[in-house]
């Protein structure tokens, strides 16, 4: 063998294994299918194929982490009746469309898109395969064979509200936003409206990073609300990255979408938490049963067992904690409303009368700023 | 005016990251080898790093496996390209794919650990300076750190030998090698010092900037890094310049958004980039100035004898 030819063989088994190394990093982790379920039993029914497609990582600690803690509580419940598989970090792009037929392809029957962005390239992919049922988080488009599915993460940010109106001593809340649609708006306002119900002189300073998850990103933005005076942080982002700066600042913050007492024990609030495990269950026993039906949409919150405020801080005041029960019983019963008038828009006009209750059509369209909130919303309008 | 000096503050904090491993990837570059996987290299520092402080408690030895992480990753990137002669371009593209896989499984059981306490970092005596002290003479050792280690380099490149031979082989590999330096070792311990830096900036993110491990938590700091090195011409002063700039320009659009400013939030967050590339493209607009600048054997594999 030449030196040359040697050279280029090491070469080649160089690069593939650097290729083959990136791969197996990015690729498609499919869970394999419970240990003590028999490895092949021919005579069984073939289980139902589930899918996820994730915006994020599985890792981030926050709203993905939330949907793979309910895909597991989904193993859970129906054993070795179904096989669940999931993707990570699949862009709100093009790149979706073709990660969900694959996924389709690979024979799952019921594939849920967990981020708004999905909502065109699911709407194209499940008008060409009708045999596949779609579902697709916290957006508006509705199909046949695919239905959308969200949780009313603004009772979440009310609640929090309720705790940074009493543990503010600056009257200055601050909130990291991400992307500003109406979910996004609707917890800010919500967020404010839990702080005014408590405490009417409060003010809530926005600073959007125009995107989901990118925790330096984060970092520097609860580093200039902090720096602006604001002393309890909330966060619409998908990192603990906020609370880990209110950590390190001795300010106060909370967790989103997932418990995040572990990141900042300190600054930590309270979590409002997405249980995404009732919606999926209910889901996927309507498949096994035979009774999905597509073309609908469910909105939950804490009635229905999908939101809550967990692990408050032992400081938090007990006529807050008491106010905080108070709220949760309320929104579980259904006797207590978040959005009801008289709410006032930023410049003091009423939005909605006395006693009027904002419908759902009213809520999915949130795009101004309440009363309390500085700034404007970065819609362009 | 605090809230000035803490812009201030917020800015050299946020730069220091930036200029960090974009100073590393300057040297990199300086020898001739343009190295793509700066985002991997980070992140696997950043895991690395972050890793080390929870078992040790030590930021000086999670620093330290940050550097170590980031010279391995470009000790392999180095020997491919430079010995084995695969694509530049390709193979860095692989080492940042791969960097960011790799951390991510590596991170799995780091994901909610959290680190032990730290102190508040102040220079005694200036830090007492109203503004200027807090604006200035309250930050981690790695800031000031970060301005000598520029200091240092633009020495190094320009005043010392070592520097010139490590110009030369940027510049013509094939006349270096003629005078009899070895080409092709040189620009490993270029890329292998330049990784390390890349690794010392992951490592400071996860360790002190953001001091938390989540999956990709990197967030395209290595790309910027990379662009910056460009824009500044290859001059480490601009550099260092522009990662102050970024840093700035991205705290300064978050005051303004919390000041409660009329701008579309959309057009802020792209007002670090834009301002950086216009100020560093008016400092640099003479061609023959770029021409000078730009290592001219940047990407180009070396193959001795050839």
């Amino acid at each position: 063998m030449t030196d040359f030819s040697k050279r280029s063989v090491i070469k080649m088994v160089a690069l593939t294994a650097v290729a083959a190394a990136a791969l197996v990093g990015c690729g498609k982790k499919e869970e394999a299918p419970k240990a003590e379920a028999p490895a092949a039993a021919p005579a069984k029914a073939e289980p139902l194929k589930v899918a996820f497609a994730y915006v994020g990582p599985v890792g981030d600690g926050g709203w993905t982490f939330a949907h793979d803690n309910a895909r597991k509580a989904l193993e859970k419940e129906f054993g070795d009746k179904i096989v669940t598989s999931f993707v990570e970090n699949v862009p709100e792009s093009a790149d979706a469309e073709r990660v969900i037929r694959d996924l389709a392809g690979q024979g799952n029957k019921i594939i849920f898109g967990t981020t708004f962005g999905y909502m065109e390239p699911m709407l194209k992919v499940a008008a060409d395969l009708k045999d596949v049922k779609f579902e697709h988080a916290t957006g508006y488009k509705q199909a046949e064979n695919m239905r959308t599915y969200d949780s009313r993460t603004y009772e979440g940010a009310y609640m929090a509200g309720v705790i940074a109106g009493k543990m503010t001593k600056s009257n200055t809340l601050g909130v990291v936003a991400s992307i500003p649609i109406p979910e996004v708006i609707r917890n800010i306002n919500s967020f404010t409206l839990g702080a005014q119900s408590v405490n009417p002189k409060v003010k809530t300073k926005v600073v959007w990073v125009n995107e989901w998850f990118n925790p330096p990103k984060e970092t520097e933005a609860a580093t200039s609300l902090i720096n602006g005076g604001a002393d309890v942080l909330m966060q619409n982002t998908d990192s603990p990255a906020v609370l880990k700066t209110a950590e390190a600042k001795g300010k106060r913050a909370f967790g989103w979408d997932s418990d995040m007492t572990a990141y900042g024990p300190k600054a930590h609030l309270g979590s409002a938490v997405i249980n995404w495990g009732p919606s999926y269950i209910k889901s996927v026993r309507e498949v096994l049963e035979g009774k999905w039906t597509g073309g609908t949409g469910s909105w939950w919150g804490v009635k229905e067992g999908a939101i809550d405020f967990v692990s408050v801080a032992a400081d938090v005041p007990e006529d807050a904690k008491k106010k905080l029960d108070e709220v949760k019983a309320g929104l579980k019963d259904g006797s207590f409303v978040i959005w009801k008038g008289p709410i006032m828009g930023q410049d003091g006009k009423e939005i909605l009368a006395k006693d009027a209750v904002a419908d759902d059509k009213f809520l999915s369209g949130v795009n101004f700023y309440v009363k309390g909130v500085d700034g404007k919303v970065p819609s362009g309008k | 005016m605090d809230a000035y000096a803490l812009l201030i503050a917020a800015t050299l904090n946020a730069g220091t990251v930036l200029a960090l491993a974009s100073l590393g990837l300057l040297i990199n570059e300086k020898a001739g080898v343009l190295n793509l996987g700066a985002e991997g290299m980070m992140l696997c520092a950043a895991v690395a790093g972050f890793a080390t402080v929870v078992h040790t408690g030590s930021d000086l030895l999670g620093f330290a496996a940050g550097m170590g992480a980031g010279a391995l990753l470009a000790a392999i990137f180095g020997v491919l390209v430079i010995w084995l002669g695969t694509n530049q371009y390709a193979t860095g593209l692989a080492l940042s794919l791969f960097g960011a896989g790799f951390s991510a499984f590596a991170g799995i059981n780091y994901v909610q650990e959290k680190l032990p306490e730290r102190g508040h970092f102040a220079i005694p005596g200036l830090a007492d300076i109203p503004l200027v002290g807090p604006a200035l003479f309250e930050h981690h050792p790695m800031v000031y750190l970060t301005v000598a280690m520029c200091g240092a380099l633009i020495w190094f490149l320009y005043k010392s030998r070592a520097g010139l031979v490590l110009r030369a082989v940027g510049e013509s590999p094939d006349s270096a090698h003629a005078l009899g330096y070895p080409v092709r070792r040189i620009r490993l311990a270029a890329v292998v010092v330049g990784g390390a830096l890349c690794g010392l900036s992951g490592a400071y993110i996860s360790v002190v900037y953001t001091p938390l491990w989540v999956e990709g938590m990197v967030a395209g700091k290595g790309w910027i890094a990379l662009a910056l090195t460009t824009f500044a011409t290859w001059r480490p002063a601009r550099v260092l310049l522009g990662a102050y700039l970024f840093g700035g320009v991205t705290m300064l659009q978050f005051h303004l958004q919390g000041a409660g400013v009329d701008v579309p939030s959309q057009m802020l967050t792209a007002l670090p980039y834009l301002a950086t590339i216009v100020v560093l493209a008016l400092i640099s607009r003479n061609p023959a100035w770029i021409r000078v600048n730009m290592p001219a054997s940047l990407g180009k594999p070396f193959h001795p004898g050839s």
